[in-house]
């Protein structure tokens, strides 16, 4: 194949990003610092840091981190115990644990509102058993729970495909040299499992930091988070300026703080999905 | 020797507890597509009506299809383009191809309500009416990346002497590529498909943006039902697409197991 | 990772090919009628769906039917033309915004003689929002109310203050759009629903922020389910949702009733009605549309299925006694006396509200 060939082969695909990346996100400049006469503006930048929206940032980035880090507490274990199990390849049990991933992500989130429920089936139980009931439908923690059950799959699958890597002599031989269990597990298996960490935390942190479905199903409209301020200012509050302008601080906020936690995966295999 | 034997049990423990966290919503859609009373916490009794009343929404059903046509479409598509800019991408010169691999990965590090906006102001831009074709046109958009990603390692490991030799023996460009580049990245394409495909299933939030009048995909269905009072009808729904992933599961577990033993 | 996240899912795309090739064969259908198109812009559940088939039927018409929940969220949908709606049912006061900016077409009431079965008085009431009745036609009206459980709730209700009553914390259902929202809080401390006084907003504001801790959760259509179920005492609600939420209390066999009040400080009276926007590409069928749906017994059947009150007396007069004597229903003039029906507050009152709102929210 000649050069010129080869050219034009990319041509459809570069002809697509333009059309229907690059333009498109233009589109959320432009609107995000004109306002609606079209003049130059910063003010639906600055707008962050407006009352009502700084406080929706600040609850989206705690519920956000608060659930990454329940889903690496959650799934680190989990990987290194299904790793324990020496399991072939394509094993039945693996799967069972991300099955539930292939259920649609709307369905999944509306069997935790059932359970959830003031007269929902968990409290119907706890009822039986005369226990105290559960009222954290409509709460933060809702929305927590439903983060956590959403995106774990997304937390164990890459630290689960890294720690299948480590070769077992290597943990062997930290064993052989007097190393204990603890000692195995921080350093040398957590070592060399962090680029699955960091995929893992991406995964998990980029669509817990901007759901709008979650706090909207599992929060009761009560809870505020940034990715309801902006899909409001879409669907609702016809202001686009405003939400595109929110739309750029909260781009710009995932690219830094990707760029940080990229520092710790020099490889960039993290990124690899 | 007792030690880790404890540590198996506690670790057989820790996967029953987090099972039952993944299943236990899975279970009640189940048994709640089986109970006759709307009502989500009491048991009218067993009954099959939900399913008869699934096949019979000419919504529910037609969200289904959109679903997956949009899913298969939305894949192959961005399969066929991806594919072919990977080979051209594999051949450019470094600083060009670092832009376009920049680029590339747009779509996947924004969120997707960032894409989903940006999409949707586009099409208003430029006049085109919200529908079918841009739900697919967003769906393709992101998934060319994934198909990039997953094409390209695998055009690095082949080697480039073993084309150029095809050449030399007599070969046409496009027979050395096909019958020699194209078998080595077929997993690639095919992986990269794959992947497309249950991306483009499970989106919601950039569906949500991009749709238009009158169309719906099982997603945007559901967000619209739990908001306006859900039909059980949705329960059956679930549980008949989660029987269908867990039977192929099982079935293609089997067999790859005797796949194995042959071998 | 791929491979094995991979080599399930083939299995499961050759499946759905399959039975994506079955559906395609056995759906192809659906193409578009002859005489033409419509697309119809309405709430979600707000008509009986084989009306729609009927209409279809009847006039050869093939119908591209979607839904919105709130005016809010059906506005920019139609401003922004992102999909051209040739007849779409808005309330009152958002009727009157976009006769305002100019988004509607005058309706030629020679392709609607059915308009002679709406009841004048809703026409007259209609000029609230549209001063010569020449941009709509009334589809349902109704009140604003307050829905209470008869089991957990052992006091009378009569005011919107029983809201705020701390004995239901936790069991209070708000509606979650803003007009709505702050028409309580306006009528029960005495202003105007339609206030654009900052000051007396501001004091709304605070009111519903007290109110926030006590309620279970800001809902739109959840409040049937959510009263039928029992998961809450009291709720505000629409006066046509009633009589549906009643039946399934009753088909269910709960061990409780829901009734209906009209609160004595007065509520919103809102109007629905059909409009055509300017940029209509089937005008016409949008007219046909209109005019099937005020055929009398078509919106006998149509007011049946949503039990919305019908506006329209021709087929008011074909209900049965006690659906006509029903005062939730068709309340008297009397128990109107303090109400009113929304005016659009114009832009900048657009936004304070929505800014106001937003406060509530993330508070």
């Amino acid at each position: 194949m000649n050069k010129n060939f080869r050219k034009v082969l990319t041509f459809p695909y570069i002809l697509w990003m333009i059309g229907f990346t690059i333009i498109p996100l233009s589109l959320i400049f432009i609107y995000g610092l004109t306002d609606k006469s079209g003049s130059f503006t910063l003010s639906n930048v600055l707008a962050i840091f407006a009352k009502d929206h700084f406080k929706a940032l600040l609850l989206s980035i705690a519920l956000s981190v608060i659930s990454t880090v329940i889903c690496l507490v959650m799934a680190f274990p989990l990987a290194l115990t299904l790793k324990g199990k020496k399991l072939n390849k394509g094993s039945l049990i693996v799967f069972i644990f991300i099955l539930p991933m292939w259920m649609n992500f709307l369905l999944r989130t509306l069997a935790w509102l059932s359970l959830l429920e003031k007269n929902g089936i968990i409290n119907t139980i706890l009822n039986f058993l005369h226990l105290p009931s559960l009222n954290i439908i409509n709460t933060p923690a809702a929305i927590v729970l439903g983060m956590v059950y959403n995106y774990l799959p997304f937390m164990v699958l890459p630290i689960y495909n890294v720690l299948e890597k480590i070769d077992d002599n290597t943990i062997n031989a930290a064993r052989d040299l007097g190393a204990n269990t603890m000692q195995t597990i921080t350093k040398v298996i957590i070592p060399l499992s962090i680029p699955g960490i960091v995929s893992g935390i991406t995964m998990v942190f980029v669509p817990a930091l901007t759901t709008f479905v979650i706090s909207n199903i599992l929060g009761g409209s009560k809870v505020l988070l940034i990715g309801n301020v902006i899909e409001q200012e879409f669907t609702k509050g016809s202001n686009w300026n405003l939400g595109s302008g929110l739309s750029l601080v909260m781009m710009i906020f995932i690219l830094i703080s990707m760029a940080f936690i990229a520092k710790y995966d020099k490889d960039g295999e993290g990124m690899s999905v | 020797m007792i030690f880790s034997k404890i540590r198996r049990v506690l670790g057989d423990i820790y996967l029953v507890f987090v099972l039952i966290f993944l299943y236990a919503p899975i279970a009640t859609l189940v048994i709640l597509s089986f109970n006759t009373s709307k009502s989500r916490n009491r048991w009218g009794g067993f009954t099959f009506d939900w399913y008869g009343e699934l096949f019979k929404s000419a919504t529910i059903m037609s969200a289904f299809r959109n679903t997956l046509v949009i899913a298969f479409l939305s894949a192959l598509i961005a399969t066929l383009i991806g594919t072919v800019a990977a080979i051209g991408i594999n051949n450019m010169r470094k600083i060009p191809k670092t832009v376009v691999m920049a680029v590339n990965n747009i779509p996947m590090l924004n969120a997707d309500i960032v894409t989903g906006i940006s999409l949707m102001l586009g099409f208003i831009a430029f006049g085109i009416s919200l529908g079918f074709k841009t739900i697919l046109i967003s769906h393709i958009t992101f998934n060319i990346p994934y198909v990039l990603l997953s094409v390209m390692p695998k055009l690095k490991q082949t080697e480039r002497v073993t084309y150029e030799a095809a050449l030399d023996l007599g070969a046409t460009p496009l027979t050395a590529f096909f019958r020699v580049v194209f078998p080595d990245i077929f997993p690639g394409v095919i992986s990269g498909f794959l992947l497309a495909f249950t991306m483009s299933l499970d989106d919601f939030i950039i569906t949500h943006f991009t749709k238009g009048a009158g169309i719906n995909t099982i997603s945007t269905l559901v967000y619209s039902e739990v908001r306006r009072g859900i039909k059980p009808s949705l329960y059956a729904l679930s549980t008949i697409i989660f029987g269908t992933v867990l039977i192929l599961l099982i079935v293609s577990n089997i067999a790859q197991n005797k796949i194995n033993k042959r071998r | 990772m791929k491979k094995k996240f991979v080599s399930t899912i083939t299995l499961m795309s050759l499946l759905s090919v399959a039975v994506l090739s079955g559906c395609g064969k056995s759906n192809a259908g659906a193409k578009a009628g002859s005489a033409g198109e419509l697309y119809v812009y309405n709430w979600g559940e707000y008509i009986d769906e084989s009306v729609i088939e009927e209409f279809e039927k009847e006039t050869g018409i093939k119908v591209v039917y979607d839904m919105f929940e709130t005016n809010e969220e059906m506005y920019p949908v139609v401003e922004a033309g992102g999909v051209v709606y040739d007849v779409v049912c808005p309330s009152d006061y958002m009727i009157e915004k976009m006769i305002k900016n100019d988004m509607l077409a005058e309706i030629d009431f020679n392709n609607v003689p059915n308009v002679k079965n709406i009841d004048p008085k809703y026409m007259e009431m209609s000029k609230a929002f549209d001063p010569e009745n020449k941009y709509s036609v009334p589809y349902t009206w109704g009140t604003v109310g307050i829905l209470y459980n008869t089991s957990m709730v052992k006091d009378d209700i009569t005011s919107w203050g029983d809201l705020w009553n701390p004995k239901y914390q936790g069991n209070i259902l708000m509606q979650d759009s803003v007009r709505d929202a702050f028409m309580v809080g306006e009528k029960l401390l005495g202003y105007s629903m339609n206030t654009t006084d900052k000051s007396e907003l501001e004091k709304v504001k605070d009111k519903l922020i007290e109110q926030k801790p006590l309620v279970q959760a800001y809902v739109v259509d959840q409040v049937r389910d959510k009263m039928i179920g029992g998961e809450a005492a009291i709720g505000v609600i629409y006066s046509g949702e009633m009589l549906y939420v009643q039946n399934e209390v009753a088909k269910a066999g709960g061990d409780f009733e829901l009734k209906y009040v009209i609160p004595k400080e007065g509520t919103n009276v809102w109007i629905d009605s059909w409009v055509i926007p300017k940029n209509a590409k089937n005008k016409e069928n949008a007219e046909k549309w209109i005019d099937f749906l005020n055929r009398p017994e078509i919106a006998k059947k149509n007011f049946e299925y949503i039990t919305y009150p019908t506006p329209n007396k021709a087929a008011y007069d074909l209900l049965d006694k006690d659906l006509q004597e029903n005062t939730a229903l068709f309340p008297t003039d009397d128990m109107l006396k303090n109400s009113e029906v929304y005016k659009y507050i114009g832009d900048d009152g657009d936004n304070l509200y929505n800014e106001l709102w937003k406060e509530v929210k993330g508070n």
